[in-house]
């Protein structure tokens, strides 16, 4: 009995923590494609960004983990606000396909930008010492930047949930979103709206690779091995909402964890299935509004 | 007499050959003959040129490893491509396979074979690629040599292929046989494809004929974020010792930070593997997690034979002091080393089954993994394993060698399954 409970935390932790990797990933796409309602499959190039920027900052430029996290925020959002004037937002009113064979592209030249800039290997991430080894709570130990992820992934959804349900700004993005037209009328720039919100995913998604840089590696081919992970995360999660995929990335962790601790032979397409029933029983997703 | 046409008239010689298609039949003989007799007077003789087709992944996701072959093989021509047979020349012609891609690997190599003529075929990082042209070697007698691809039965799969590179038998078979002296009871955790059940199966018998108890294996899928799941597994299954392979990178890498993040140091398991696992170029990029990983294999950037250090200073030289040569990069040398040897033998004038017999006895006592031969029987690689540890060394980290657990080993698995 002790055995078996000792692994049942062991598996809630650990499937939290995957959970909260998922999420920090996703989170950028939760916005853009969430709330702006751009499907933006290049979501995994800005994220690859953040990671690269984090590295080089790191091993090249002598910077603080905290500090090259803020940096790796801070650069992708500025660049993404000219990928947004210059590309993006002539696709808003743009069909699905046309966002999707663009941003499918984009992936492309961000694979081949990556390739010739920083090579093909991977790129290590020099940790700080107290985010290395574990942390002993209760007896038991902790893999301390599991729990430092953990942290952080909980603080972003609450300064976004608060963000956007609770502020002038979420207040203004909603209604754009919802009828643009109207929220124009009204007075709301919504072009100067969008881009802040596309910086603003898009500065998450470089945080999100940052952060997830030392369990999911940074190299070229990164925006489309994770792709499908990004997706599934906003799809079940529900397009439009923003608890939507923080419950998805929290689900998929902790059942794919356990799937894949006791029963490793499923381990494989636990994910996969999982997702397909998901979508059958919810086809908008757990929080999903209708459009 | 072949040669003679090559040299003289090109442009007519192809257009006979372009008829004939790709046999090198007794026709084909008569027509070069008839031409060569020509021209045989026609003026002083010109070079003699053997063509090479060279075939590695420059695109795409395996791009990293085909630079390695490409690496290699770039470095062996730069310093020896000069030592040859007066008026002997090598032309080597470079394809991409794009990955592992059989079905592009078969269509460059029949291209190389028809269109360039090429006269033997040496490359290939990956398995399948090696496997989808081994008829064509067979039909069109081109022997190839495999730089890298080491699925155990390549081989087998035609007379006219050899291969300097390795099998997975070869590294893990001793370190089963060698793990089993220090550990009793084994946990096996490998990649789901065809490598990882390779490996898996070359362990357990090399670690249960030891005496040593295999207590779970688990298989992982290849697309897998998050290994931790998998390491708590072998964390409460209380193991002497974790046996490990991944593909090299960030599978490996992402394996050996969930073995440090979950603390199996500190309960005694040690991480034991193939040399796959922490390959000289991708070492440095795995960080401090690697530190204290046992693997076996056939060559180590930091091994300090005197042809070893020979060769990664002159690496250096070229293509800069921070990355290291790796056993692919190695494999590629060699290759190249065994090419210009059979060239050297026949003065240039190559013709298939002496290639292969020349290919057969073919021994370098001084290659940069210590010495090594093709088993004339197998026409695989003949070599020492040496046992490693990742230490750092000056600051990086590297594979030092401990021990040689096997010398001039065959491959093992060929030597089990003989036929009686």
């Amino acid at each position: 009995m002790d055995v078996f409970l000792s692994s049942l935390v062991s598996v809630a932790f650990h499937g939290i923590a995957f959970g909260m990797i998922l999420y920090v990933i996703s989170v950028g796409l939760s916005v853009t494609m969430g709330l702006m309602g751009f499907v933006n499959l290049a979501h995994g190039a800005f994220a690859m960004a953040g990671g690269y920027v984090l590295t080089s900052a790191i091993s090249r430029f002598g910077l603080s983990f905290p500090l090259a996290l803020a940096l790796a925020f801070i650069a992708v959002a500025a660049a993404s606000v000219l990928l947004e004037r210059w590309l993006y937002s002539r696709l808003y009113d743009a069909g699905e396909l046309e966002q999707v064979l663009f941003t499918i592209g984009l992936i492309f030249v961000a694979v081949a930008a990556a390739q010739v800039t920083f090579g093909m290997l991977q790129r290590p991430v020099l940790l700080p010492d107290y985010l290395k080894g574990q942390i002993s709570v209760l007896g038991r130990d902790f893999p301390a930047y599991r729990v430092f992820l953990i942290a952080v992934s909980g603080a972003m959804i609450a300064a976004l949930w608060f963000g956007v349900e609770r502020t002038l700004w979420g207040a203004m993005v909603r209604a754009a979103v919802d009828n643009r037209a109207m929220a124009q009328s009204i007075g709301i720039n919504t072009r100067r709206l969008f881009t802040l919100t596309f910086a603003l995913g898009s500065g998450l998604a470089g945080l999100g690779g940052a952060l997830g840089a030392e369990i999911i590696a940074i190299q070229p081919t990164y925006p489309f091995e994770h792709l499908p992970y990004f997706l599934i995360v906003v799809a079940v999660g529900g397009l439009g909402s923003l608890r939507g995929p923080f419950a998805a990335a929290l689900l998929i962790g902790v059942s794919d964890t356990a799937c894949k601790y006791w029963l490793p032979q499923f381990g494989a397409f636990f994910i996969y299935v999982a997702t397909i029933f998901l979508l059958l029983w919810r086809p908008a997703g757990l929080f999903g509004r209708r459009v | 007499m072949r040669i003679t046409r090559r040299k003289f008239l090109p442009k007519v010689a192809v257009s006979a050959e372009r008829q004939e298609q790709p046999q090198m039949g007794a026709k084909h003989a008569a027509t070069s003959l008839l031409l060569g007799a020509v021209l045989l007077c026609a003026g002083p003789l010109a070079a003699q040129t053997v063509k090479v087709g060279f075939m590695s992944t420059f695109s795409g996701p395996g791009a990293a490893q085909g630079d390695q072959l490409d690496k290699g093989a770039k470095l062996y021509l730069k310093l020896n491509g000069g030592k040859l047979p007066q008026g002997v020349k090598v032309d080597v012609i470079s394809r991409d396979d794009t990955g592992a891609n059989p079905d592009v690997a078969k269509r460059i190599a029949q291209e190389l074979i028809v269109r360039d003529k090429v006269q033997l075929l040496t490359g290939f990082v990956w398995t399948p690629n090696a496997a989808a042209i081994a008829p064509l070697t067979a039909e069109a007698k081109v022997p190839y040599i495999s730089m890298n691809a080491a699925g155990v039965n390549i081989v087998n799969m035609s007379p006219y292929m050899a291969r300097v590179s390795f099998t997975l038998w070869q590294s893990v078979y001793p370190l089963g046989q060698w793990a089993a002296k220090k550990f009793k009871r084994a946990y096996t955790a490998v990649s789901d494809f065809a490598p990882g059940h390779e490996s898996e199966e070359a362990f357990i018998k090399g670690f249960k004929d030891g005496g040593g108890t295999i207590i779970d294996s688990v298989r992982i899928p290849l697309a897998n974020p998050d290994f931790v799941p998998y390491i708590q597994r072998v964390k409460d299954a209380k193991p002497d010792v974790l046996f490990a392979f991944n593909p090299a990178g960030k599978q490996a890498t992402a394996m050996m930070k969930a073995y440090a993040d979950l603390g199996l140091d500190k309960a005694g398991i040690k991480y034991i593997g193939p040399g796959d696992l922490t390959t000289d170029e991708e070492l440095q990029g795995m960080g401090d997690a690697a530190i204290g990983v046992m693997t076996v294999h056939h060559y180590s950037a930091a091994a300090d034979r005197p042809a070893n250090k020979a060769f990664v200073a002159a690496y250096k030289k070229e293509y800069g002091e921070k990355l290291n040569p790796g056993f692919m990069a190695v494999g590629a040398w060699d290759a190249m080393d065994l090419v210009f040897h059979v060239i050297r033998a026949q003065n240039g004038k190559l013709n298939p089954d002496k290639t292969m017999e020349l290919i057969k006895q073919y021994k370098n006592p001084n290659s940069p993994r210590g010495p090594i031969a093709i088993d004339p029987e197998t026409r695989d690689i003949i070599q020492n394993e040496y046992l490693r540890e990742v230490r750092k060394v000056g600051g990086q980290l590297a594979n030092v060698e401990i021990e040689t657990v096997a010398t001039q080993l065959k491959d093992p698995w060929k030597e089990f399954n003989k036929k009686k």
